[in-house]
């Protein structure tokens, strides 16, 4: 287990590493600061002192690692957008990403697990047949142009929910549905073969003799041990809701991290990209580093494979 | 041999209905899916043969017009002397009407084109700068061939040669090489790409670049696999044995049997490297414009929902379609091909 845990870490940390190189290389080849900084009439004296100021007199790997430092203080300088602190706009950012993560998360289980369930237990029915379509769909249907197709028929022209923006509870729906389209289509197809499995095993047949309920065979007997594999699907789940966001916000024109990315992006504000592709990058390999710590715990087979 | 009886089904009857008829649903599924993809690879290679307009250049009377098979869209307005003012959609004013129809007196009823039908010269429409959607779709097809052949060149002939190298050596290079995968596939490179296109611009070299460190590692860890198991078949103790090199080993007597594998990978990863793409450039960090790429002119017709949904509706149904059929044949094709991929999807 502890070398389990210890692979697991090393490759999250290298992996992060790998990241803040990316970002750093990338920022000392977007060209030299200070000809944002300063306009054509300073002097070279001014040059070099801002060069000074900014640390571009020290060898590159110093000022690399000058970079790891002021990251791991979450210091990541002004965003050009605002003119405040990075850490301080991401964090004000951080709670709408939150709630359209945790919405579609929810939609994602609600929509995906009971749709699982009965396509194993009524195959070939219609459920089965919806449930492979939304599979199918869901591999194949970009989501941005989901979202863009919800607006237009659910806002544009029935007018039931706002069409971006955050406001009341009707303004989270077609987000949400945007972020965690392609999580329900994964979560129904891991539920259906697992339950598929489940109920080939030798208790349920054991069950069965024994006279049982189909009904508690279902929910009790199968359900229990169908559950495992899509929660450890949880943590690539998380990753892509995270990098769904980007998407899903910038459809929706939600005020979080991702639109945040976007503007980013849009208005070329490098230091404000740097601070969310940390921070996106260390959210998305934590919690996939704890849930598979905590599905190793749960299951012994992992540790080993 | 001479007393046994050679049983053949009877001679099939060659009656195109029954023939039809027996097909199962599946099989006209997948022949829809390879129509499809047919269709796509054919008009996008032959692009500017095929394509009815310039896709770069627009005519700006033309502007957002609708979908050939729709038609005008007018109403009814009451002429009247000074139209009272948030009553514009009932009244019109008597110099305006008579602009429509010299007849038109006040209190009369006129109509009034609110939006020009579509025009057969553009099928799918037009864009907000009067471009042909169509032709546009067309080209955006050779771009996304374009794309997905040079990255999965390019990530396929790495992640094959490494998956190769990884399976066969094993040990501590395969260990290496695996712990790279590793990190590769915990990259969000979404995020990379955002980082990259903010630093150095758009381009179609940054493009390709990060499809292909997205795609190398998929292709490297199932090849590696299949070699895994290759490598102790006896027909390659006995090229040891022979004194054949490691080259030859790896290239002429394992390389073949990942073939199949191969092909399977490489037609699943079409559809996610053409969604990856579209995702990029929807964002506006794909290639750049104006290349029509679809996920682009999905982008373009964001804005204009409400009166031209067809400009970010038809590019997306391209996506949807091309992927789909990829998917659809993909399956079949793992099916066919490689049962024992199946259980590792």
């Amino acid at each position: 287990m502890q070398k389990f845990i210890l692979r697991r870490l090393a490759i999250t940390v290298v992996t992060l590493i790998l990241v803040s190189l990316i970002v750093f290389v990338m920022a000392r080849a977007s060209g030299d600061p200070r000809t944002l900084l300063l306009d054509d009439y300073a002097s070279t004296e001014m040059w070099d002192e801002l060069g000074v100021e900014l640390g571009l007199d020290k060898p590159l790997y110093i000022q690399y690692a000058i970079f790891l430092g002021d990251a791991l203080l979450l210091d990541f300088g002004d965003s050009v957008i605002d003119n405040q602190p990075v850490t301080a706009t991401i964090l004000e950012r951080l709670p709408a990403t939150l709630q359209l993560g945790a919405a579609a998360f929810i939609f994602s289980l609600v929509i995906g697990i009971p749709l699982g369930i009965l396509s194993s237990i009524r195959r070939d029915s219609f459920w089965d047949q919806v449930g492979k379509l939304v599979a199918l769909l869901g591999q194949s249907m970009p989501p941005f142009w989901l979202g863009i197709m919800m607006i237009f028929f659910f806002a544009v022209m029935l007018g039931w929910v706002p069409p971006s923006g955050r406001y009341e509870w009707n303004s989270f729906v077609l987000p949400a549905i945007t972020l965690g389209w392609f999580t329900v289509a994964a979560n129904m197809r891991i539920v259906r073969s697992a339950m598929l499995d489940s109920l080939d095993t030798e208790y349920i047949k054991l069950a069965r003799a024994k006279g049982v309920s189909e009904t508690q065979i279902i929910w009790k007997h199968a359900l229990k041990n169908a559950v495992i594999p899509p929660l450890t699907f949880m943590g690539i789940t998380l990753g892509t809701l995270v990098t769904g966001s980007i998407v899903a916000e910038t459809v929706f024109a939600w005020p979080g991290i991702g639109l945040l990315a976007f503007d980013a992006l849009r208005q070329s504000d490098y230091s404000l990209l740097q601070g969310i592709v940390v921070f996106f990058a260390v959210m998305y390999l934590g919690t996939s580093l704890l849930v598979d710590i905590l599905y190793a715990y749960l299951d012994p087979r992992i540790r080993y494979s | 041999m001479a007393d046994t009886v050679l049983v053949t089904r009877p001679p099939s009857s060659v009656n195109p209905l029954q023939w039809i008829r027996r097909l199962r649903r599946r099989h006209i599924i997948l022949g829809i899916s390879v129509f499809l993809l047919l269709l796509v690879a054919g008009t996008g290679i032959l692009a500017p043969l095929i394509a009815p307009h310039d896709p770069h250049k627009g005519n700006l009377a033309d502007q957002k017009l609708p979908t050939a098979w729709i038609g005008e869209r007018t109403t009814t307005k009451i002429v009247v002397e000074f139209p009272e003012p948030g009553l514009s959609h009932r009244q019109i004013s008597i110099s305006r009407a008579q602009r429509i129809n010299p007849d038109a007196a006040l209190g009369e009823e006129v109509a009034v084109v609110l939006r020009d039908g579509g025009k057969s010269r553009y099928l799918l429409g037009t864009d907000d700068l009067g471009r042909d959607i169509l032709s546009r779709i067309i080209y955006g097809a050779r771009i996304s061939l374009i794309i997905a052949g040079v990255t999965l060149g390019i990530g396929g002939a790495i992640g094959t040669g490494l998956g190769l190298i990884a399976g066969y050596f094993g040990k501590l290079v395969d260990e290496l090489l695996m712990r790279i995968v590793d990190i590769f596939l915990a990259l969000p490179l979404v995020l990379v790409a955002l980082v990259l296109v903010v630093a150095v611009g758009q381009s179609f070299f940054i493009t390709t670049m990060v499809l292909v460190l997205f795609i190398w590692v998929r292709f490297a860890r199932q090849i590696r696999g299949e070699v895994l198991q290759l490598k102790t078949m006896d027909y390659v103790s006995l090229a040891k044995v022979a004194g054949a090199s490691t080259p030859r080993i790896l290239f002429i007597h394992l390389f073949p049997g990942v073939i199949n594998t191969l092909i399977v990978v490489a037609t699943l990863q079409v559809s996610i490297v053409i969604l990856v793409e579209s995702t990029l450039s929807f964002l506006g960090a794909g290639v750049p414009p104006p290349t029509p790429a679809w996920g682009s002119m999905v982008a373009d017709g964001r804005d204009f929902l409400a009166d031209a949904w067809w400009i970010s509706t038809m590019p997306g149904v391209a996506i949807l379609l091309t992927v789909l059929s990829l998917n659809l044949f993909g399956d079949w094709l793992r099916d066919r091909l490689d049962p024992k991929l199946r259980q590792l999807n």
